[in-house]
């Protein structure tokens, strides 16, 4: 154990933080899992499985940055062209893209913001307090994850026309506000995380619940707090069904705005749109660039229990 | 406050976790020992010692406020947001549909019955929608699943890079539907796209992955797949590394091989992962929208000009907020919710079999 851990802590102190976890996360996988080195067939079809991944990510930028005639005649460029800046500025000029922009990322930061907040706080109550119909409350959670958003949008669309909400953000804001997978995400975390007797030894000395979750659950809580974030904000940022139906082009977010452009009529310049899919795709595409380890570790520690 | 105090002894009595009981009791103790001022003492420990004073009353009744009711609060924003946004429409939608509404009206329209349903049960491209929906979804998940649970296998060798491995194949998730969509279509272009392209040095000319039915089934379910492998994978991945080592060393020195250990100790252990994706991964498989609809560019929510890719997510679209039948719409919700309840049951019955087969 020393050995593994020894190497990383050398690195420098920037790593200092990073090496407990890595080393703890080495040690579990050698107790539990299967070691065997990986041959070359193994690293054959991973390499293929990257490049299948990667590859439509990286035609993204090539078509971008080339002209319409460039795409549609044969052999399709497969390098990067010169004419980025130029497709950007027609983006710009056929759909309101910074409007879109500034509305998904209010969109996506509200919602998770307030998924974390509202799940934290259910996640707590339901891994380490006890109440009557405990339970059968969190089975109904499980089961809300089933309902697919189809079975709901006619008496939402209603509901937003009768509040004149069409159009406007908050329509695809608070139905979201807070969904089962956060609060069952959050209940999985603080179930293993939080030990029972911290809890009690606050109350002990006369914290009343909402101090307890101040200064006991959310410290222990705040590294699945940003993983649960992350991943709320990604797939806020990619809704697609409800904010297409609720929102228009007049006040889109970048999901609709995309559909606008590439549901135009059959005269349409191809690089364009692909331009405006990357634009759409570039800030979540850096943050997985930067954090994209937390994301991974996060996905994995929320699977395995289930 | 005899009534109270009795009901704050039992309470202190009933925790069935006995362990927590005790580390409550020690830790009072010493936090008397420890001669802090009796107003910060735990207000049940008050009242089990009879000593109800007037400022331990109210504290001790609102500390038990607080235990008894806060758990509830913290739930709260969770099942209003469900109530208001999810549980209310999901009735409603089926009220709805016994309804003749228009887009636009806000209340529920005249009362019709169950028109609405057999108006679908006559509609052709109502039984399209769903052989697509079918179609698709079997398509969109079995290679998916099946590809994912090879990539976790290889995964979980020890190999170099494999940090870099498990992001590059979880980097399509973060692809939003539009983008990958959009870009899929051109790839997928009968006349240009890269993999007609590809398939021409293979001898295989010109597929009509726009108009030909399964060249599209097959190019919209590749956008699915592309998106979700790795996510699944990676579940996949954190379930095979929670198996203990021992059976795998018991299954090597029984003389089993690699491919054997991955199909008899692999496998069934990680099945409650397995269960758990084809569920979810067959809800998404059912309201498949944004791929098809963008697939299509133009055409709309037709899901192809003879509706050979249209799902039933689709033509619920089209039904409500095309032609503006609300109400024909709702009758289409309320029956994906009937096939997802049937797919809930095979699956549920599935799950039983299962587990009587392995006799637990």
């Amino acid at each position: 154990m020393a050995q593994l851990t020894e190497p990383v802590r050398s690195s420098g102190a920037r790593h200092s933080s990073a090496a407990p976890r890595r080393a703890r996360r080495r040690l579990r996988v050698g107790g539990a899992g299967k070691q065997q080195n990986g041959g070359p067939i193994a690293y054959a079809f991973l390499i293929i499985a990257t490049l299948v991944s990667l590859f439509p990510l990286y035609w993204t930028v090539v078509a971008a940055s080339h002209t319409d005639t460039d795409i549609v005649t044969p052999p399709t460029p497969l390098l990067p062209g010169s004419h980025l800046i130029d497709n950007l500025k027609i983006v710009w000029d056929q759909v309101d893209m910074t409007t879109a922009l500034i509305n998904s990322t209010i969109v996506a930061g509200t919602v998770a913001f307030s998924t974390v907040l509202f799940a934290t706080l259910a996640g707590f109550a339901f891994a380490k307090l006890e109440f009557r119909g405990r339970n059968a409350l969190l089975t109904v959670v499980v089961a809300t994850m089933t309902v697919p958003p189809q079975l709901t949008v006619i008496p939402l669309y209603q509901i937003i026309t009768k509040a004149g909400w069409v159009g406007h953000l908050q329509s695809v804001i608070l139905p979201s506000l807070v969904a089962a997978f956060g609060v069952f995400f959050m209940r999985q975390f603080l179930a293993e995380a939080l030990p029972i007797e911290l809890v009690e030894a606050a109350r002990v000395d006369g914290a009343h619940s909402l101090r307890i979750i101040w200064h006991v659950v959310f410290p222990i809580a705040r590294p699945a707090m940003a993983v649960l974030g992350m991943l709320v904000f990604v797939q806020s940022w990619n809704d697609f069904f409800w904010p297409f139906i609720a929102l228009s082009q007049q006040n889109p977010t970048v999901q609709v705005a995309l559909a606008g452009v590439g549901a135009g009529n059959h005269s349409i310049d191809h690089a364009v749109v692909v331009c405006a899919a990357l634009v759409s795709t570039l800030p979540l595409l850096l943050v997985f660039a930067v954090l994209g380890r937390q994301i991974v570790s996060g996905i994995t520690a929320g699977a395995v229990k289930s | 406050m005899t009534p109270t105090c009795r009901a704050a002894r039992t309470l202190s009595r009933t925790p069935p976790n006995p362990y927590g009981k005790d580390a409550l009791v020690a830790t009072s103790v010493r936090a008397t020992s420890d001669g802090s001022p009796p107003s910060s003492r735990p207000a049940p420990s008050t009242s089990r010692r009879g000593d109800p004073g007037a400022p331990g009353g109210w504290r001790t009744r609102l500390y038990r406020f607080d235990t008894k009711a806060s758990p509830y609060a913290y739930i709260a924003p969770f099942f209003l947001v469900f109530a208001a946004f999810g549980l209310f429409p999901l009735i409603y939608t089926g009220w709805l549909s016994l309804h003749n509404v228009q887009l636009g009206e806000s209340g529920s329209g005249s009362w019709v019955g169950f028109d609405n349903y057999t108006n679908l049960w006559d509609n052709q491209f109502f039984w399209k929608a769903l052989r697509n929906t079918f179609t698709l979804g079997v398509i969109s998940t079995v290679p998916q699943l099946l590809m994912a649970l090879g990539l976790a296998h290889l995964l979980n060798f020890k190999l170099r890079g494999r940090g870099f491995f498990r992001v590059a194949i979880l980097a399509p998730y973060a692809t939003s539907i539009a983008a990958a969509a959009l870009v899929f279509v051109q790839l997928f272009n009968p006349d240009y796209g890269m993999i007609n392209q590809l398939l021409g040095h293979f001898g295989v000319d010109g597929i009509r992955w726009d108009s030909s039915k399964w060249p599209a089934q097959i190019a919209i379910s590749s956008i699915v797949t592309w998106r979700w492998t790795g996510y699944n994978a990676l579940i996949y991945l954190a379930a095979m590394q929670a198996v203990p080592a021992d059976l795998y060393e018991a299954a090597a020195l029984d003389g089993a091989s690699r491919w054997r250990q991955f199909i008899s100790v692999t496998i069934p252990s990680i099945r409650p992962t397995i269960f758990f994706t084809i569920i979810v991964s067959t809800i998404g498989a059912t309201q498949l929208f944004g791929e098809p609809l963008i697939y299509g560019g133009g055409v709309g929510p037709t899901g192809g000009t003879d509706h050979q890719y249209q799902t039933l997510s689709l033509y619920m679209y089209d039904k409500g907020w095309q032609v503006g039948q609300l109400g024909q719409a709702s009758a289409v919700a309320w029956v994906m919710l009937l096939i997802l309840l049937l797919i809930g049951a095979v699956q549920l019955l599935f799950v039983r079999s299962n587990r009587r087969k392995l006799g637990g």
